[in-house]
């Protein structure tokens, strides 16, 4: 079997029962990491759909990486906090606690190789932060609250996203800022209802490292209201010059995360007033080719590190994997 | 720091006696009553009170700010802070706010039995449920008629912002009706750019001699009435500065933040300050149904900022002894956190925040379930609400407005005030 996006179905829904928020993928497969508004981190075996389920920080849980050795799970908590814990385990303890940010910390990444794990959070700043918890580096010069972190694949290069649309790339080794994207497109400021709205809420880099894909909304007609629709948009990493905007073509929601799939294809998850969406493009076109509809809406996404199977979390209670190759039988989807 | 309206000066003691006995003497009819004598109205003068209501515009949330319920099925990402009323806990989204609620109040079981926003405005700023072909005052207009000062050119009834007159007095009349200001003097406020000073004062002086001559054979109450709002703009012309929130020392701008909400509140101290009876600021918007969370976070931080820093001035300058603050919206929030994030609009079990005047300080009245979901322990309405606040300023919310010679209830009299949050 191979990729085949357009052949893209669930085949798992599992449910926990409480609005899910985050998920994430361990970096070997076995588990998906989810947390939800009960406020407890969910550990689901991709074997055969069982779940530890753990209280977790004193409050939600925004977001969630896997350490590359596949031990160590970290989250980041609306109380300030992130949180290393073992990957195993019925009753897993915090290894680590650390107040990492004054404020929500909203996202988490974790540099190829382990060294390091970046956080951005409601203070603006984005920190560094070594294996064992400690503060490496901080990172100043966004203006408003920061939604999203994203180490360069490749090379000592982080990026982070803020609300205001703009993305920082900084040099991981000396906290230099190198230069930022203006994703002005992600960003509404609407003078009626007194509110900045969108945001960078993802990031993505294509696998020759030739397109930086951002992700989050525009149209954003009526913020209160949940009136906008998903867009990425490109940016060419060579020369920092915007490529072009994806819209979600008729769909109205937020574009939580973007991947890039191994035979290039984006993925972008849509979640809001439209319902839930797989939305697919092809790096270089505007519209998107194929798109699912997943029921309730998402608000969050995993890739597998199979590249085949996508994690998502919906409001509903249930975490949903998709698998992007063609059906192997005729059966439905497996309810738990 | 001393007060500076009920202080304790021999001036003033010896005017209160002088009050208390023309009282017992029988000067004062009851009800509102008429003030009978300049020297009693002197006295009442320095007891002004005034009203500052706080309009969260769209439904603020009361569990992202008076009553939280953390760790719940609906609590949210936000926790309770403690405040510096010991055991009253509310939203961290109100840490500067936390640390005058010793000052401050709390109803946290209103009921108001409906989720639309415009009927929720009009209960919660006009104290009864709207009924066609039936016109109630707003309680600006209540209250710009109720604390009204013959000797203070001023409008009663300030809006802000806003930028035109309100139609929201009803039977009280025009002269209560709102006044929407934005920071700046009134329109047409200055003397013309073309006209000196001198000019102007030997002008005035004519229409002045002219005036008494007409009224040495031809006085009426319609020209009283005309000579006394032909005086009132006058004066008001020479006190416009009043209105221009530009005055204010840049470290008061600073203080208070650079942003329209900060400068409105600035505004709001200044007018009050003026004895401006009644001053509405609002903040917008919380209406959100979509990010509930995102959007109370980034509008609080907003407001906590300058409602913290008024609260501060109003009582280290002594007026929140006489000024009732009520921070209020149309209905709260849902409990229940919908699929975006969002919270809709509620008006089965939410809270309103107040202080000052006669409102007993740190109290908190009625409770929600544990998920915020019913009322458990003293329900009120809006009426009750209404009634709350007309105590709190020493009037009594049974009493009538005689209008026409027709009596017209102050307040709904089907409902009542919250005696036991009044001191």
């Amino acid at each position: 079997m191979s990729l085949d996006t357009k052949q893209t179905h669930v085949v798992h829904q599992w449910k926990h029962g409480k609005p899910v928020i985050a998920c994430c993928f361990d970096p070997k497969g076995r588990y998906l990491f989810t947390s939800s508004e009960d406020y407890t981190l969910q550990r689901w075996k991709m074997d055969d759909g069982s779940k530890v389920a753990w209280p977790a920080h004193d409050s939600w849980v925004r977001d969630i990486a896997v350490l590359p050795d596949g031990e160590t799970v970290i989250t980041a908590g609306c109380d300030d906090q992130i949180i290393y814990w073992p990957v195993e385990g019925e009753k897993p303890e915090p290894r680590h606690t650390i107040k990492a940010h004054e404020g929500w910390v909203r996202a988490l990444d974790v540099k190829n190789d382990g060294s390091l794990i970046a956080s951005g959070g409601n203070d603006n700043l984005v920190k560094l932060w070594d294996p064992q918890g400690k503060l490496v580096r901080e990172l100043k010069g966004h203006e408003s609250n920061v939604y999203s972190v994203f180490f360069h694949p490749k090379e000592d290069l982080l990026l982070s996203g803020d609300l205001g649309g703009m993305v920082h790339q900084w040099e991981v080794k000396t906290g230099n800022l190198v230069r930022t994207f203006e994703a002005k497109d992600l960003h509404t400021y609407n003078g009626g209802q007194g509110v900045h709205y969108g945001g960078i809420r993802d990031m993505a880099l294509s696998a020759d490292g030739s397109i930086l894909a951002c992700v989050g909304l525009h149209k954003a007609s009526n913020p209160l209201g949940a009136v906008n629709e998903p867009l990425i948009v490109q940016f060419n990493w060579s020369d920092g010059k915007e490529l072009r905007k994806q819209p979600g073509e008729g769909v109205k929601g937020i574009g939580w995360k973007v991947e890039f799939l191994s035979d290039g294809v984006e993925i972008c998850a849509s979640g809001g007033s439209g319902g839930a969406y797989l939305l697919f493009f092809k790096p270089t076109e505007v519209k998107p080719f194929h798109q699912l509809k997943l029921p309730d809406t998402i608000r969050d996404m995993s890739l597998h590190p199979d590249g085949l199977q996508v994690a998502t979390a919906h409001h509903d209670g249930h975490v949903r994997i998709s698998r992007m190759e063609a059906k192997v039988a005729d059966k439905p989807a497996e309810k738990k | 720091m001393k007060c500076q309206y009920s202080c304790q000066t021999g001036e003033h003691v010896l005017a209160r006696r002088d009050f208390l006995g023309m009282l017992t003497g029988g000067f004062v009819v009851g009800g509102l009553g008429a003030l009978a004598t300049p020297a009693v109205s002197a006295v009442l003068q320095k007891e002004q009170k005034r009203v500052l209501v706080v309009y969260m515009a769209g439904g603020l949330s009361q569990l992202e700010s008076w009553d939280p319920k953390p760790k719940t099925d609906t609590g949210g990402p936000f926790r309770a802070i403690q405040t510096a009323t010991p055991g009253t806990h509310i939203c961290e989204l109100l840490p500067k706010t936390a640390l005058h609620m010793d000052k401050l109040a709390l109803v946290r079981s209103i009921d108001t039995k409906n989720g639309d926003h415009g009927k929720g405005s009009y209960q919660m700023t006009y104290g009864r449920n709207q009924m066609p072909g039936v016109e109630y005052p707003h309680i600006g207009a209540v209250s710009a008629k109720a604390l009204e000062r013959s000797d203070n050119p001023l409008p009663g009834h300030i809006r802000i912002p806003g930028g035109s007159r309100g139609s929201d007095a009803a039977y009280l009349g025009p002269k209560y009706a709102s006044i929407g200001m934005n920071g700046k003097p009134p329109a047409n406020s200055a003397r013309a750019a073309n006209l000196t000073e001198q000019n102007d004062a030997l002008r005035n002086q004519f229409r002045q001699k002219v005036n008494d001559r007409f009224s040495l054979k031809r006085r009426t109450a319609e020209t009283d009435v005309y000579t006394q709002s032909y005086e009132q703009a006058k004066q008001l012309m020479e006190k416009r500065d009043v209105f221009d929130v530009e005055k204010e020392p840049a470290a008061e701008h600073e203080k208070y933040g650079k942003h329209d909400f900060g400068k409105h509140c600035l505004m709001a101290r200044r007018l009050l300050e003026n004895g401006i009876p009644f001053v509405q600021i609002s903040h917008s918007n919380y209406d959100t149904h979509n990010e509930n969370f995102n959007f109370h976070l980034e509008q609080l931080g907003e407001f906590d900022q300058s409602f913290a820093t008024l609260i501060g001035d109003l009582h280290e300058r002594g007026l929140l002894k006489s000024t009732l603050v009520v921070v209020m919206s149309e209905f709260g929030r849902t409990p229940r956190i919908n699929a975006r994030f969002g919270r809709d609009h509620w008006g089965t079990a939410w809270s309103v925040c107040l202080g000052g005047a006669k409102i007993q300080p740190g109290a908190v009245i009625g409770k929600t379930n544990e998920n915020g979901t019913k009322v458990i322990d003293r329900e009120v309405d809006h009426g009750d609400l209404f009634h709350t606040y007309l105590s709190a300023l020493d009037l009594d919310s049974r009493g009538s407005f005689d209008i026409g010679g027709r009596a017209q209830p102050m307040a709904d009299p089907a409902a009542g005030p919250i005696d036991e949050l009044i001191v």
